[in-house]
């Protein structure tokens, strides 16, 4: 797993490159982890290259929503492949989190 | 192509263990969700095992064997570590994670969701698993 970074004014945008397993999902955890993410209004998350998400990776997710929902953070993932969406879909996160089709769409709720 | 495989209890062998499912079930012509809810269900079963029942202790070994009867893709997987009790075992409430900030505990959930039907065994200090996909 590879993970880079964009900042752009108050939005980071976060490209995730590879697969979040049990194993590489640590690497998410420490990065949302970072005090420095609080800093920004938005999150939005570049999934084109996640080509594999499980539990622990959703977990990671699932484990900082709430700390960004109260600090008015907006998370949103976008550039999803079906088949890694159909994983939020199949536990309903689909519903619980922000997803869109691609960057446009992110920026567009991110600034509503 | 030998249809089961043997690894030792750490993280890193999840990605062998997954690689191993998908070259197995290429001559299936399943879509790429299905592949990929049929690999997820397999990962997830194994990363519990390798986490959970043997603590990841790379002295201790998964097997996984994977085979057909007519319809359905049948995988087994055994460990000798501490034996899943399903008794005990809840559904997630998902909003509650998400308002806890809990990490894990949703892995059995897709399983449960996605196999046809899932089975833990145990005898004498042998578990196995079961899990059961319809293909057709």
């Amino acid at each position: 797993m590879k993970i880079t970074n964009e900042i752009k004014d108050a939005t980071i945008i976060i490209t995730l490159d590879g697969e979040l397993d049990a194993s590489s999902s640590v690497i998410l955890d420490e990065e949302l982890s970072n005090p420095e993410v609080m800093k920004f209004s938005k999150i939005l998350v570049n999934c084109e290259n996640l080509h594999y998400i499980s539990s622990a990776g959703l977990g990671v997710f699932i484990s900082h929503l709430q700390r960004f929902e109260d600090a008015q953070i907006k998370l949103i993932f976008f550039n999803m492949q079906d088949k890694v969406r159909n994983v939020f879909e199949i536990l309903g996160l689909d519903l619980l989190m922000t997803i869109v089709s691609n960057y446009e769409e992110a920026m567009t709720i991110a600034d509503e | 192509m030998s249809n089961s495989i043997r690894v030792n209890c750490t993280k890193k062998n999840l990605k062998l263990i997954r690689d191993f499912v998908m070259e197995h079930l290429l001559t299936l012509e399943l879509t790429d969700i299905q592949m990929n809810q049929i690999v997820l269900a397999v990962d997830e079963i194994c990363a519990n095992l390798i986490i959970h029942a043997n603590s990841e202790d790379p002295t201790k070994y998964i097997s996984l064997a994977i085979s057909e009867h007519r319809d359905m893709v049948r995988f087994e997987i055994t460990d000798r570590g501490l034996a899943f009790k399903r008794a005990e075992y809840k559904e997630p409430d998902l909003q509650e994670h998400v308002r806890v900030g809990k990490k894990g505990g949703v892995g059995l959930a897709l399983v449960n969701r996605i196999m046809d039907k899932v089975e833990f065994k145990s005898l004498g200090d042998k578990n196995t698993c079961l899990l059961y996909k319809k293909i057709k």
